[in-house]
């Protein structure tokens, strides 16, 4: 099985002033399978969209390659690739309410991406887009119309679409359904879901909120300032977590059932995460892991696979 | 029960005009609270809970607000319409109340410890030099470390989670009988969100206040929650024991909130159940039940008839025509207890 989208040592380093740079995304190597789900979690500031933004080169990369059908795609892209790569990778926003642009009707919206990459003709164009704004749940006549006078889940619809139209392999969803009601996340992650089917849709989807990842992800990355810390099934991680940070991930997600909530010891991670300007040597979770040895405040810990298993793991403890 | 509890809330009503017309956001609610006790308040956006806690807190801007019947009363004593008991402002002192957002709750220009020790010298007469060790000592309780350099400190120097910290220092500062939390996490990590819900479900424990917390993250309410009250389109739709809630839901949008959620249960790979449609517009709320255009179950009656309160155990009632005893739908995936002859 090779993979459709890969990255191999993909980092991103803001510079924000004089020997001073946010280690954002840092050595992330994470292939994605064709027509897989790859959840990937952390807290805010881990990097995860970062990650997914570099990889679809929006930022660009300060190392690190990113290879998509075993083609290396160019350290900075030029915007002929963008024209080539934007028709085959295409990314779904957090906020709904500003990934929109408030001056443009809902149908230009969606309809753009085929006016800049095909040659369709206006009424063609008029009828994709009607016929998508049908898929994710709209009326055709919506077209016509302004962002502000939808709801929130509707303007994920909306981003949904415009993402969609061109027909994309790879869409990176960036906490797509984080803005909206419980009620109507689901009416997204459904929709997600069924695209997924329909059009053979790979995802890497960036969310913060676990149950949701393990719910709609094959696999699961773990990210802890800047680095994977974990990837495995979605299920296994959730349920075996082996790195410490992952355990208290898992256990700080709050379960809705008050039987298993009361039968829970406590499992509090203490601190925040720290700040990604300059890093200190060795693991990053030391200064807050439950589990520090000596060794991980000097020697960085490889990603490496645990060894009946499928895991991928970067601490001490497994090697 | 025989002694008052601490907050009862009977039947207010709150609308807003605007330029559309008058919205009434909220429809006769009725909910008490006690000491030592959490109330979690649930519900979509727009359903009404904010405004119900923001109108016995005083904080909804009147105009364009109006309270427009009901009553809230404090140990037995009115504060709808003043706030105030004896001429002592409750608001902070009797009552404290930590927000959402905390970036934008905090006044930007003064320091942290300043705001903390604010409400001290404002309900409880301290001088400055005492409010301030007072504040420190407060920060230090929600485990801020540092909090004598912290206290000096501006909420821009501050992370998401410390703010909360320090908000809730504020709201407890002169040791209220309840504090209101409006989506106290919402904003933040789970893993901070668990050290918060920590904090807060220890200072219940030191001090026995009672807790209004007000979220839609069901996963929040099963952690911290006694008792439950699911709101919908203004109403209070069902209210019960946590358990009542969870495992006895007796109201098919209680049931349509949790099938919507994941279950991490490897046992079950459920599919998520969205609930189709939107809530009601609340410029002309429907006749009937709100639910009826989204529920599963509705009848012909649910459209025109709001349904009263009925009873289906202890504190545990819910607003819905199906548990009506001459109705002949009992579907059975409302795991519906029937109330053996108990309650009303």
């Amino acid at each position: 099985m090779s993979a459709l989208v890969e990255t191999i040592g993909l980092t991103r380093y803001f510079e924000i002033g004089r020997d001073q740079r946010v280690h954002a995304v840092e050595d992330v190597s994470l292939a994605v399978a064709p027509r897989e789900i790859v959840g990937l979690v952390g807290e805010s500031g881990s990097g995860k969209s970062t990650f997914g933004k570099t990889l679809l080169g929006l930022y660009r990369k300060t190392a690190g390659t990113v290879r998509y059908r075993g083609e290396t795609l160019p350290d900075r892209y030029t915007p002929a690739d963008f024209r080539r790569l934007s028709r085959k990778m295409q990314m779904i926003f957090q906020d709904p309410y500003s990934s929109l642009n408030p001056r443009m009707t809902v149908g230009e919206i969606i309809g753009e991406g085929l006016r800049l990459h095909t040659d369709l003709s206006k009424k063609e164009v008029n009828g994709r887009v009607s016929s998508w704004l049908d898929q994710v749940g709209l009326s055709g006549d919506h077209a016509s119309r302004y962002p502000h006078e939808f709801s929130g889940g509707q303007r994920q619809r909306i981003g949904i679409a415009r993402a969609m139209i061109l027909e994309p392999e790879f869409v990176v969803c960036d906490e797509p359904v984080s803005a909206l009601d419980v009620s109507v996340q689901a009416q997204v992650i459904n929709l997600l879901a069924e695209l997924k089917e329909s059009l053979g849709l790979t995802l890497l989807f960036i969310a913060h909120d676990l149950s949701m990842v393990r719910h709609v992800s094959d696999r699961m990355a773990v990210m802890y300032l800047g680095s994977l810390v974990e990837v495995g099934a979605a299920d296994e991680v959730y349920f075996e977590p082996k790195h410490p940070y992952t355990e208290l991930l898992v256990g700080s997600n709050p379960e809705p059932d008050p039987e298993i909530e009361r039968k829970r010891a406590s499992a509090t991670i203490q601190g925040e995460i720290p700040s990604p300007v300059n890093i200190p040597p060795g693991c990053r979770f030391a200064g807050r892991c439950p589990k520090v040895m000596d060794v991980c405040r000097g020697v960085t810990p490889e990603l490496i696979p645990l060894r009946d298993d499928d895991r991928l793991v970067a601490c001490h403890l497994y090697t | 029960m025989t002694a008052a509890p601490l907050l009862q809330v009977e039947d207010l009503h709150v609308e807003f005009s605007t330029h559309g017309g008058i919205v009434q956001a909220v429809r006769g609610v009725n909910f008490s609270v006690d000491s030592n006790c959490t109330l979690a308040i649930v519900g979509e956006s727009g359903c009404g809970k904010s405004v119900s806690v923001q109108s016995i807190m005083g904080l909804i801007p009147i105009p364009p607000g109006r309270i427009s019947a009901g009553s809230a009363r404090l140990r037995g004593r009115e504060i709808l319409g003043s706030n105030l008991i004896d001429g002592r402002d409750v608001r902070g002192s009797e009552i404290g109340m930590i927000f959402q957002d905390p970036m934008t709750s905090l006044n930007p220009t003064m320091t942290i410890g300043a705001q903390i020790a604010e409400p001290l010298q404002v309900h409880r007469c301290y001088g400055a030099g005492r409010a301030r060790e007072e504040a420190i000592r407060l920060l230090d309780s929600c485990r801020i470390p540092e909090a004598r350099k912290r206290a000096g400190q501006y909420p821009f120097e501050f992370s998401g989670g410390m703010l909360q910290r320090a908000m809730i220092a504020m709201a407890i500062s002169c040791k209220p009988a309840l504090l209101i939390a409006d989506e106290p996490t919402t904003a933040l990590d789970v893993t901070i969100q668990s050290q918060i819900l920590d904090l807060m479900l220890d200072l219940q424990r030191e001090t026995g206040m009672a807790i209004i917390l007000i979220t839609h993250d069901l996963g929040v309410v099963a952690r911290m929650a006694d008792e439950v009250a699911v709101m919908y389109a203004g109403k209070i739709v069902e209210h019960g024991s946590v358990d009542d809630i969870f495992y006895r839901s007796a109201h098919p949008y209680t049931c349509g909130l949790r099938s919507a959620m994941p279950v991490n249960d490897r046992s079950r790979q459920a599919e998520l159940k969205p609930i189709e449609g939107r809530p009601p517009d609340l410029f002309s709320p429907p006749p009937g039940c709100g639910y009826a255009p989204r529920c599963p179950h509705a009848m012909n009656l649910c459209e025109r008839e709001h349904p009263p309160e009925f009873t289906s155990g202890v504190g545990h009632y819910s607003r819905c025509w199906l548990h009506h005893e001459m109705s002949r739908q009992r579907p059975r995936e409302l795991h519906f207890r029937a109330a053996a002859g108990e309650g009303a």
